[in-house]
């Protein structure tokens, strides 16, 4: 199909480079494992559990600690309309609607699967923004279920919480337990390599964790960067949604504290991050990209769409 | 969408399907035999207006076009931001009425638009409330429509409709999507 929107590579290499990374992480950091394999399996075992329930129950945990409910069409006709209509204009699965009442305006996705996923909006999101803009920020919701990211993003931390149980594991072992009491040989030589192994690994997992977890935020800030872009694409209205974004970032920091740090946990999943006021962030540890470079790809997707008439 | 596509965030948007709006017509005469459903002569297309000067120039040219031909059509935007254009005509003529709208998809299509259609909705009375056969676009299927007062639906005489154009026309199968279109025009 002729479309009038370029192809964003520079974004698509950008991901596929930090995906990349962490993958190469990943290979490095079995290799290392291989050496500790015995008492690791267990840990693995249960960091790897632990993970795959929150994928899996993804829909229900973050709803419940939202305080969101899913809400029928009868109950919620407006919203269950611009659902619907997105839907249909991008050819995905409805997934189900859920509405949160906190005043803190905001939506988030999540769901391990298009099919089973859930689009929730604050009903301080329902109060703030027009219907045009409402359209934008569901728009943007829907493609990260389309996108997978609960998956994405579920698999690239998975990383992150091994490496970091690990270190744990190792710090607690060499405190307790004394290195190199284990080869009990009399072999003076076997017991300074033992340590030495087992400081290098938990050196190696720390390292492993802080390289992961930048690497983690920064697929992350890719993905919101993917789901605007997408967003835009959808409802050919990309400046709606940069006013929605401006919108509600400005209204963030006029919430009273309290509620943000609550929600603050939940801000992988939310639309526009939700931080307390006062509280700077570098920008390398960021879940979401800064206004700025936001409203800049949607500026350039208008620009795209004004072009040759 | 692929698996890279999932992975890079690339979702593209969809390109609508236009060949299964012609199989209405004879579609049509069936439902007249079997439920006294006839056409009442109004049909719309449902767009999503994207913005910049593009837009307005391609939309421009398609108005133009529905005028040239004599018919009457009206524009409108609903609640959700959508617009539509209606096609009227009189005596009801199922023939010229998709043509039109062919030649709207058509004209939004070949500027780059196809990705903003939404439906086309096309109405049916039997003398009482008049219902609706709507066309997805995007997966080139149809399902019928019958509003009741406030906001509900009759989903028998849908199924009902549903199961009598089985043969005749591309059925959406997934009644997820049958989503309701409480007052597009002419219903």
């Amino acid at each position: 199909m002729k479309s009038r929107f370029a192809p964003d590579r520079g974004l698509s290499l950008r991901m596929l480079v930090t995906s990349f990374l962490l993958g190469l992480l990943y290979v490095v950091f079995t290799a290392v494992l291989i050496v500790l394999i015995k008492s690791a399996v267990l840990a693995i075992l249960v960091a790897g559990g632990l993970l795959f329930a929150q994928y899996w129950f993804s829909d229900r945990i973050a709803l419940y600690a939202m305080n969101g409910h899913v809400v029928t069409a009868a109950e919620a006709p407006e919203l269950h309309g611009v659902v619907d209509r997105l839907c249909a204009l991008a050819d995905v699965p409805k997934p189900a609607v859920a509405i949160a009442d906190s005043d803190v305006p905001n939506a988030f996705a999540t769901g391990r699967s298009p099919r089973s996923a859930v689009v929730c909006a604050t009903t301080g999101l329902l109060r703030r923004l027009d219907a045009d803009e409402l359209e934008g920020v569901l728009a943007h919701e829907l493609s990260h279920i389309a996108h997978r990211d609960v998956a994405v993003m579920t698999v690239a931390s998975f990383l992150g919480v091994l490496a970091g149980l690990i270190t744990r594991f190792g710090l607690y072992a060499g405190l307790y337990g004394g290195f190199g009491q284990r080869s009990g040989d009399g072999d003076g030589d076997g017991e300074d390599s033992t340590a030495l192994v087992f400081v290098a690994v938990v050196a190696v997992s720390a390292v492993v964790y802080g390289i992961s977890f930048v690497l983690t935020r920064s697929l992350s800030r890719y993905r919101e960067l993917a789901a605007d872009r997408a967003a835009a694409l959808l409802t050919g209205r990309p400046s709606v949604l940069a006013a929605a974004l401006t919108k509600l970032s400005a209204e963030m920091a006029q919430i009273p504290t309290q509620d943000l740090r609550h929600a603050e946990p939940f801000n992988a999943f939310f639309f526009a991050p939700a931080l307390a006021p006062g509280f700077s962030l570098s920008s390398v540890f960021s879940t979401h990209p800064s206004l700025t470079q936001r409203l800049e790809q949607l500026a350039e997707l208008s620009v795209q769409l004004g072009r040759g008439a | 969408m692929g698996f890279l596509d999932a992975l890079l965030g690339r979702s593209k948007p969809v390109p609508p399907n236009l060949d299964q709006l012609f199989a209405l017509p004879a579609a049509a005469v069936t439902l007249q035999v079997a439920s006294d459903l006839r056409p009442t002569g109004i049909g719309s297309v449902c767009f999503k207006a994207a913005e910049g000067a593009p837009f307005a120039g391609i939309r421009a040219q398609v108005e133009q076009l529905l005028a040239l031909d004599g018919g009457r059509y009206t524009e409108q935007t609903d609640d959700y931001g959508f617009t539509w254009l209606v096609r009227h005509t009189d005596p009801p003529d199922l023939e010229t009425l998709v043509t039109d709208l062919h030649a709207v998809n058509s004209g939004l299509l070949d500027a780059g638009f196809g990705s903003a259609l939404l439906c086309t909705v096309i109405c049916f009375t039997a003398g009482t409330r008049p219902m609706a056969l709507v066309y997805l676009y995007k997966r080139g299927t149809w399902y019928p429509f019958a509003p009741l007062d406030g906001q509900r639906r009759d989903n028998a005489r849908e199924l009902q409709v549903g199961a009598v154009l089985g043969s005749d026309l591309r059925m959406e199968p997934d009644p997820s999507r049958w989503f309701p279109l409480y007052g597009a025009p002419g219903l």
